[in-house]
């Protein structure tokens, strides 16, 4: 009774919790300026928080390392671009200069970023009918090499037509576009990129916890054994896999939102790399972990590390601070996580209330830990 | 004899590719066989080597350079295998390939703090860098050195294993890990070996690779890292002969693409190789029999 209580309790918390983080990114957006560096942060912030809770879903609850991300979210990305590409500028040579767009209709934005998924995830099912036979580090080297074979896909010439080519994409429905439906006020861009991240990540959650997510962590935890309980392997895997390239596409559609510009030759295996790394920073296997690292990650590489690369900075007149330095300093601290805190921030545990009322009941341990030395010392005092 | 001297000089920059891949393969070979690991950071080592020849060249004459190159990486590769990678040796191996994949991140980003981003141009190298040329083809001379040079030191790599007590050592390490410590065999002594040989030899490709190319770029490791290890894969993962022909050959199916006119599906025609090989027959060409790939 006490449990149902509990729940019923922290639903409404989360919910209230929730909604304040709404209305106080609402005001920050009308109050501040839209240049605001912390609005960079929470934009890109989030749209990695759902890519990385994507890959999460392959790598910490399917177990399967993929690392074929960045190319689902090339295909959202391009999808999203194309689709929303005004028919005037197909037509004119602004953005296909060499190539006579094939596409001859426009589509709006809430209708690309879906086609955005769903095309990624067709490609994440034909490339899974392969490559998900394959375990551990071929499977990781296999989707690599799709994700490469995609993006040297999108850059040839035959495919001009449709992609540009090498060429950069652009002028299509960026974030500064969003209008509020029937009336032609802006939307607020941070608050949009919240609202799609958060309902697709609202929906892994919930796949997580299904009976569809339990058949994943089983898989995770032991193939045989699940097999053996009547689980699916190929089907399980396939679907997890799917479901993850279609996210990442989305991902990758409202990257290519937040950039103004979108070019193929950014997806390479680096970026799929950092996601990796951002995961891992959150810990294996935890949504929460992944969000918090995300924007952990984001901060430190965009905004909270830029005075190691300016030289200005610098003291004692070493010239060590430069252009390039924050990077350095920042995968060293990554190293450093993946080596001694191989568990990440999270672990594979999730936020929950219960937990942070614990915490806040007893910071740290640190009262439990005080009251064991004060048993034990009385012990110590009563034998002497 | 119109179409040999077309197709010429894509088979012979084919076949120089492939000793140059040959090179590096044999680390990821030789590190995957006894660790069961994909050393992402090799490609990575690959690029150092390269950026010392340009910053020591820069200041040292050419005779001290390139002895001295070859020196710092094979200490570079020694570090990474003990600061990276031996503290997780009970660790899941998904563990050792994250810190590899961190590992290489670390090395791409300290390169673009040294260069500052910049595509730096390789030294010319006197004697290799000359032009000569071969029934009517013009083209460096280290195209015609690397296959040579790549054969005598695989020759010697494969002496070195089958007749020196390390050699056995690692033979035995990468057979069966567990009995090898338990008979004594100083695991770790194998595994840093290991390394040194690999890291000498991406040293020795990188400056090859690079006379003909003439630049290093912070990302020149990731491709050919990439491509050498579905080399290695393709050869038979573990077997130094295959990951030397799984090598040549790609080098050569790649140049034949470019020249075919399909420059941008030549990276993509290895990947298809490595997926293709993997699902028919994932020992490779040489591989042993392993049940725990596919």
């Amino acid at each position: 009774m006490e449990l149902r209580k509990n729940t019923k309790k922290d639903g409404l918390l989360t919910a209230a919790a929730l909604i304040l983080l709404f209305a106080v990114l609402l005001t920050m957006e009308l109050t501040m300026k839209s240049t605001s560096i912390l609005f960079t942060v929470l934009k890109k912030g989030v749209i990695y928080a759902l890519v990385a809770v994507s890959m999460n879903l392959l790598n910490g609850f399917t177990g399967l390392f993929s690392l074929g991300q960045a190319g689902f979210m090339l295909i959202g990305a391009y999808t999203y671009a194309i689709l929303t590409m005004p028919v005037a500028v197909k037509l004119s040579d602004s953005v296909y200069k060499y190539y006579d767009c094939a596409i001859g209709f426009e589509l709006g934005i809430l209708p690309s970023l879906i086609l955005a998924g769903l095309i990624a995830a067709f490609f994440a099912a034909l490339i899974g009918l392969p490559v998900l036979r394959l375990k551990s580090d071929y499977l990781a080297i296999a989707t690599l090499g799709f994700a490469e074979i995609l993006r040297a896909f999108f850059q040839w010439d035959a495919m001009g037509p449709v992609t540009n080519g090498a060429n950069v994409m652009r002028q299509y429905k960026d974030l500064t576009k969003l209008r509020i439906p029937f009336t032609d006020i802006r939307f607020p861009p941070t608050l949009f990129c919240f609202l799609v991240s958060g309902v697709c990540i609202a929906i892994i959650v919930l796949l997580i916890n299904s009976s569809y997510g339990r058949a994943f962590k089983a898989i995770r935890d032991d193939e045989i054994a699940a097999e053996a309980m009547g689980i699916n392997l190929f089907k399980h895997k396939e679907m997890s896999f799917v479901i993850s390239s279609f996210f990442a596409g989305i991902s990758g559609a409202l990257l290519a939102m937040f950039q103004y510009t979108v070019q193929a030759a950014q997806f390479k295996s680096a970026m799929t790399y950092e996601i990796l790394l951002i995961v891992v920073i959150g810990g294996i296997g935890s949504v929460t972990g992944s969000c918090i690292a995300s924007f952990l990650f984001i901060a430190c590489n965009e905004w909270w590390l830029r005075f190691l690369d300016e030289s200005s900075n610098n003291i004692l007149g070493l010239n060590i601070l430069r252009s390039g330095f924050r990077k350095v300093v920042f995968s060293i601290v990554i190293m450093i996580i993946v080596l001694f805190f191989s568990k990440g921030i999270m672990g594979e545990r999730e936020f929950s209330w219960a937990r942070l009322r614990a915490f806040f009941r007893d910071p740290f341990g640190l009262r439990s830990r005080r009251a064991r030395k004060a048993a034990t010392g009385g012990e110590v005092n009563g034998n002497g | 004899m119109q179409f040999l001297q077309n197709s010429l000089p894509y088979l012979l920059a084919g076949i120089s590719v492939g000793g140059q891949y040959a090179l590096i393969a044999i680390g990821y070979t030789m590190v995957y066989g006894i660790l069961r690991l994909i050393n992402f950071a090799h490609g990575d080592v690959f690029m150092a080597a390269g950026m010392f020849m340009v910053f020591l060249s820069a200041s040292l004459p050419l005779g001290l350079a390139i002895p001295l190159v070859l020196i710092i990486t094979v200490v570079l590769g020694f570090l990474i295998e003990r600061i990276a990678y031996k503290p997780l040796r009970s660790a899941p191996r998904m563990s050792v390939m994250i810190s590899a994949i961190g590992v290489s991140y670390l090395l791409q980003n300290c390169a673009l703090y040294f260069t500052g981003g910049l595509a730096k141009v390789y030294p010319q190298l006197p004697w290799l860098s000359d032009t000569v040329s071969v029934f009517g083809a013009v083209t460096k001379r280290v195209t015609l050195i690397t296959p040579v040079l790549t054969i005598v030191l695989v020759a010697a790599l494969s002496l070195f294993i089958k007749h020196t007590k390390i050699g056995m050592a690692m033979r035995a390490v990468s057979k069966d890990f567990e009995t090898a410590r338990l008979m004594g065999i100083k695991v770790n002594t194998v595994i840093s070996v290991t390394f040194v040989i690999g890291s000498l030899l991406a040293a020795v490709g990188s400056l090859l690779y690079f006379t003909n190319y003439a630049s290093v770029t912070p990302t020149s490791g990731g491709m050919p890292g990439l491509k050498c290890f579905v080399a290695a894969v393709f050869g038979g993962i573990g077997s130094i002969p295959g990951a030397v022909i799984g090598a040549f050959i790609i080098g050569i199916a790649e140049n034949i693409i470019k020249g075919l006119g399909w420059t941008t599906f030549s990276d993509a025609f290895t990947f298809a190789l490595l997926i293709v090989i993997l699902l028919v027959k994932p020992t490779g060409l040489f591989g042993e029999k392993a049940t725990d790939k596919v």
